[in-house]
């Protein structure tokens, strides 16, 4: 039987302090020529695609706009169509939110994307809804937490829909006949000559009441492919029911394994394959041509991840107070966390970013770290580091490949996506050093063998079409 | 002080029978080479920028006609990498449109073609188009409110592209902080329609401000270019929606008038004239062309901006007339691209280098560059 093959997506080094923006490698990180270079590299190494995250407001701490980590990013679906003239293979993913736009606008979009890119975009759906976003669009903090699913679920089928809405093959621009679409009805609604449905759709749900006819020709994946990360129960069934991939957290090779089977055993019920949704948990790596020496520079970068002022305000957000008088060389505080009622409700002292959610259980959290710190003998900065700044893969390159080649074969996943931790070039030594050793155990392509991203990710081809979509929920 | 030339694409042409026409290549309308080669073609032509044409709706139902649009911004953007000189403007629709993610899309194609970036806002006037969002009743807007809107929506995109000073980010190793946050500001906007608070999510764009333009026919629009574009395109001899248009010189006018009414600082407007061209080497093979093209399509040609079916000498009477009167230039909306942009790029534009009136090479490479607009200082940037 044939080897269960991997799936590499690489990560636009984040906005956040996973990248290391004072090593003396680290460029650009809005310029085009660093996201050239890093989706050619990506490419080189014949990855199954690019992905970019999103963060639609700067973030805030104690009041102020937090200044630790790199900042600013580019839009999207704007920078991956960019890519799409200097790149010819790889697949290109971009988060979009689904509370802060619009069904006909990002169909319209990733519709075009994947026209101008023959075949290779993906959409990562996600639901930040918070107020504080909201405050840089038109509604506002409209969306309660609980309707964030289902606004990206009728979000997605809306989208699905309008993909859905012209034929297959509609355009075909016989200038002899006269004849620009395949289809036409013989009433002449307009006067002169056949008229034409193609597009056309009605929907109705909670969230939208549309109609009219879509604008873009079924493109070359018919559906762009759509990828889904997020953890809650909520978040599992969205996307049990309707991604190609999820993109997770959960990259160790128990919890991995967990995770895995969880989701893939949601798919029956909704009459799918377990090989119809790829699970790619993040994963960050530190390469060394010994263990020791992996190991030594893996420290390093923890070290520069997590600075002096990085380490209080990681603090800060399980204190959820000000901890500037704080020494982060000296100990835990002995102090309780402030907890706030709900983290959700605004009034927390980190704003915009996902991982606050984590703490549910703060004064547990900070007992935990205390613990730590006396047992050990460690700093606050060095429990911060223990308990934020682990690597996923620490090692030599034939140590890396054989670690995630394992996860694979055992099915704590289908493969990852990988952050590295400079920009640009921090994806280049995985290139060159690790994956041919993943090629050499035959789990990983040596060229590209189809044209679109569901072929790269052995997905299969978009359902075929009706001529005219109504949906009512 | 010489001519400034732009085309307007869209799709295979401004005549609806142009997909039918020898080399339209209305089977590759979308792909990234169809829209590469008409972009490399007018940039080979020394042009200034390209427009795109944009609408969420279809412009008709005919299934004889050419079906089909893909996003103006993605278009540009696909384009941006494999160009260098040329300026690209797509349209964007700002009564549908988040002014914070417009902002941040045009700031990236500012980035892709380091400085080339421009957009051209419109309203929407179609019911067709309201319903596709279902957010706003189409029956409840006033005209009036719908380029109020727009203004908006250009001051926050400004504001925007303002709110990261130049030197925002320090990567400062001894405090640990990579910005500034003091050079970072938050835009606070409250309008009508939205509110706004930013700062944005994209570094300020590498020409500061990319230029901003509209076309106008009529005064609302014309208060709307006074209020917030750097650029004009009017239409001269043409017909809007209230009837006929004026003269270039009555539009000028007309221009300048609002531009002080509206108490408009730095620099004037630049105006550009729009002109439909159907170009051959005689006027008479010129008329016939068009008479062919209208009988394919079953019905006359309409059109909003002046038509003019005649040679490239007669075109380039015309922009030197137009030019007399005051105009900074003009924008010429081919009626078949694959015939008459190659008229305007290899003939046209040469033409009017000889009348000393356009240049023989790029000696600019951002689009505000090419209109002589120096990159302006951010607007919260202490002195
Ligand atoms: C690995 C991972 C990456 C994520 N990346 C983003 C992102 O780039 N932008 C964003 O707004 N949310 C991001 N999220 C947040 C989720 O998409 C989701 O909206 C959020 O976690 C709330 O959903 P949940 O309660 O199901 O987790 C990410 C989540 C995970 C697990």
């Amino acid at each position: 039987m044939a080897k269960k093959q991997i799936h590499l997506a690489a990560h636009f080094p984040g906005v956040n302090n996973t990248t290391v923006w004072s090593d003396p490698a680290s460029g650009s990180h809005i310029e085009f020529a660093s996201f050239r270079h890093f989706a050619q590299t990506a490419e080189r190494a014949k990855f199954d695609f690019l992905f970019l995250a999103e963060g639609l407001r700067l973030r805030e701490q104690g009041g102020r706009i937090y200044d630790l980590d790199v900042m600013g990013r580019p839009d999207n679906v704007a920078i991956l169509q960019a890519l799409a003239a200097v790149t010819d293979h790889i697949g290109l993913a971009g988060t979009v939110n689904s509370t802060f736009n619009e069904p006909l606008d990002v169909a319209r979009k990733l519709a075009t994307l994947d026209h101008l890119s023959g075949g290779r975009a993906a959409w990562n759906v996600v639901t930040s809804w918070d107020e504080f976003t909201g405050e840089n669009f038109r509604r506002g903090g409209y969306l309660p937490k609980d309707k964030r699913y289902l606004r990206a679920q009728e979000m997605l089928a809306t989208a699905q829909a309008l993909w859905d809405s012209w034929p297959a093959d509609e355009v075909v621009a016989d200038a002899a006949s006269g004849r620009f679409l395949r289809h036409g009805s013989d009433t002449e609604r307009s006067g002169a000559g056949p008229s034409t449905d193609a597009g056309r759709f009605a929907i109705r749900s909670d969230q939208f009441d549309i109609s009219g006819r879509f604008p873009v020709p079924r493109s070359p994946q018919g559906r762009p492919v759509i990828i889904q990360a997020g953890d809650s129960e909520e978040g599992r069934e969205f996307a049990a029911s309707s991604a190609d991939a999820i993109f997770t957290r959960h990259a160790e090779l128990e919890a991995g394994q967990e995770f895995y089977a969880d989701v893939k055993a949601r798919l029956a019920k909704f009459g799918r394959r377990p090989e119809d949704l790829k699970i790619l948990p993040a994963a960050t790596f530190v390469l060394g041509d010994t263990e020791s020496e992996a190991a030594e520079n893996a420290r390093q970068v923890q070290y520069q991840q997590v600075g002096p002022a990085t380490a209080i305000a990681f603090a800060e957000q399980v204190w959820n107070r000000d901890l500037s008088d704080v020494d982060p060389d000296g100990p835990v505080p002995s102090f309780d966390p402030k907890t706030a009622d709900d983290v959700d409700s605004g009034s927390h002292i980190s704003k915009g970013r996902a991982s606050v959610r984590m703490y549910k259980d703060p004064v547990a959290v900070a007992n935990e770290w205390r613990e730590l710190g006396e047992r050990e003998g460690l700093s606050l900065r060095e429990v911060v580091i223990r308990k934020n700044g682990r690597h996923t893969f620490v090692g030599t390159p034939q140590r890396v490949a054989d670690t995630i080649d394992e996860f694979v074969q055992s099915d704590a996943s289908d493969g990852f996506v990988l952050i590295p931790h400079i920009t640009p070039g921090g994806m280049d030594v995985f290139a060159d050093q690790v994956v041919p050793l993943l090629q050499e155990k035959g789990s990983f392509r040596t060229e590209y063998e189809g044209t679109t991203l569901r072929e790269h990710l052995g997905l299969q081809p978009s359902p075929t079409t009706v001529a005219a979509v109504s949906v009512e929920a | 002080m010489s001519l400034h030339l732009a085309v307007a694409l869209d799709g295979t042409g401004w005549h609806p029978a142009s997909w039918r026409e020898p080399g339209a290549r209305a089977d590759e309308l979308f792909t990234a080479g169809f829209w590469v080669d008409q972009v490399r073609e007018a940039e080979a032509g020394l042009l200034d920028l390209v427009t795109f044409e944009d609408s969420f709706a279809l412009d008709s139902d005919r299934a004889d006609r050419a079906q089909g649009r893909l996003d103006a911004q993605l278009v540009a953007l696909r384009v941006g990498p494999v160009t260098s000189r040329i300026g690209l403007v797509p349209t964007v629709v700002t009564t549908h449109t988040e002014p914070f993610h417009v902002s941040t899309e045009i700031a990236t194609l500012d980035y892709v073609t380091t400085g080339r970036a421009g957009v051209r806002v419109r309203v929407s006037s179609r019911e067709d188009e309201y319903a596709l969002f279902g957010r706003r009743e189409y029956g409840n807007e006033t005209r009036e409110g719908l380029f109020d809107e727009a203004a908006d929506h250009i001051e926050v995109q400004r504001r925007l592209w303002d709110s990261w000073e130049d030197d925002a980010e320090i990567r400062d190793a001894a405090t640990g902080r990579f910005v500034d946050r003091e050079k970072l500001h938050y835009i606070d906007f409250s309008g009508d329609h939205f509110s706004v608070r930013g700062p944005s999510i994209t570094p300020r764009p590498p020409q500061g401000q990319p230029l901003v333009s509209a076309l106008a026919h009529v005064d609302v629009a014309y208060r709307l270019a006074a209020r917030g574009a750097d650029l004009v395109f009017v239409t001269p001899g043409g017909v809007g929606r209230d009837g006929p248009t004026g003269d270039a010189e009555a539009i000028l006018r007309r221009v300048r008038e609002e531009e002080a009414e509206v108490g408009r600082t730095g620099d004037p407007l630049h105006v550009l004239g729009d002109l439909l061209v159907v170009l051959d080497d005689s006027a008479d093979a010129a008329r016939e062309r068009l008479a062919r093209l209208d009988e394919t399509d079953g019905r006359e040609l309409r059109s909003d901006a002046r038509t003019l079916t005649g040679t490239v000498a007669d075109v380039a009477d015309v922009l030197e007339s137009w030019h007399g009167a005051g105009l900074a230039g003009a924008r010429l909306r081919p009626a078949v691209t694959a015939h008459d942009l190659p008229r305007i790029t290899r003939e046209l534009a040469p033409e009017l280098a000889r009348r000393g009136l356009f240049r023989t090479a790029y000696d600019a490479d951002t689009l505000r560059g090419h209109f002589g607009l120096a990159r302006p200082a951010d607007r919260y940037a202490r002195a």
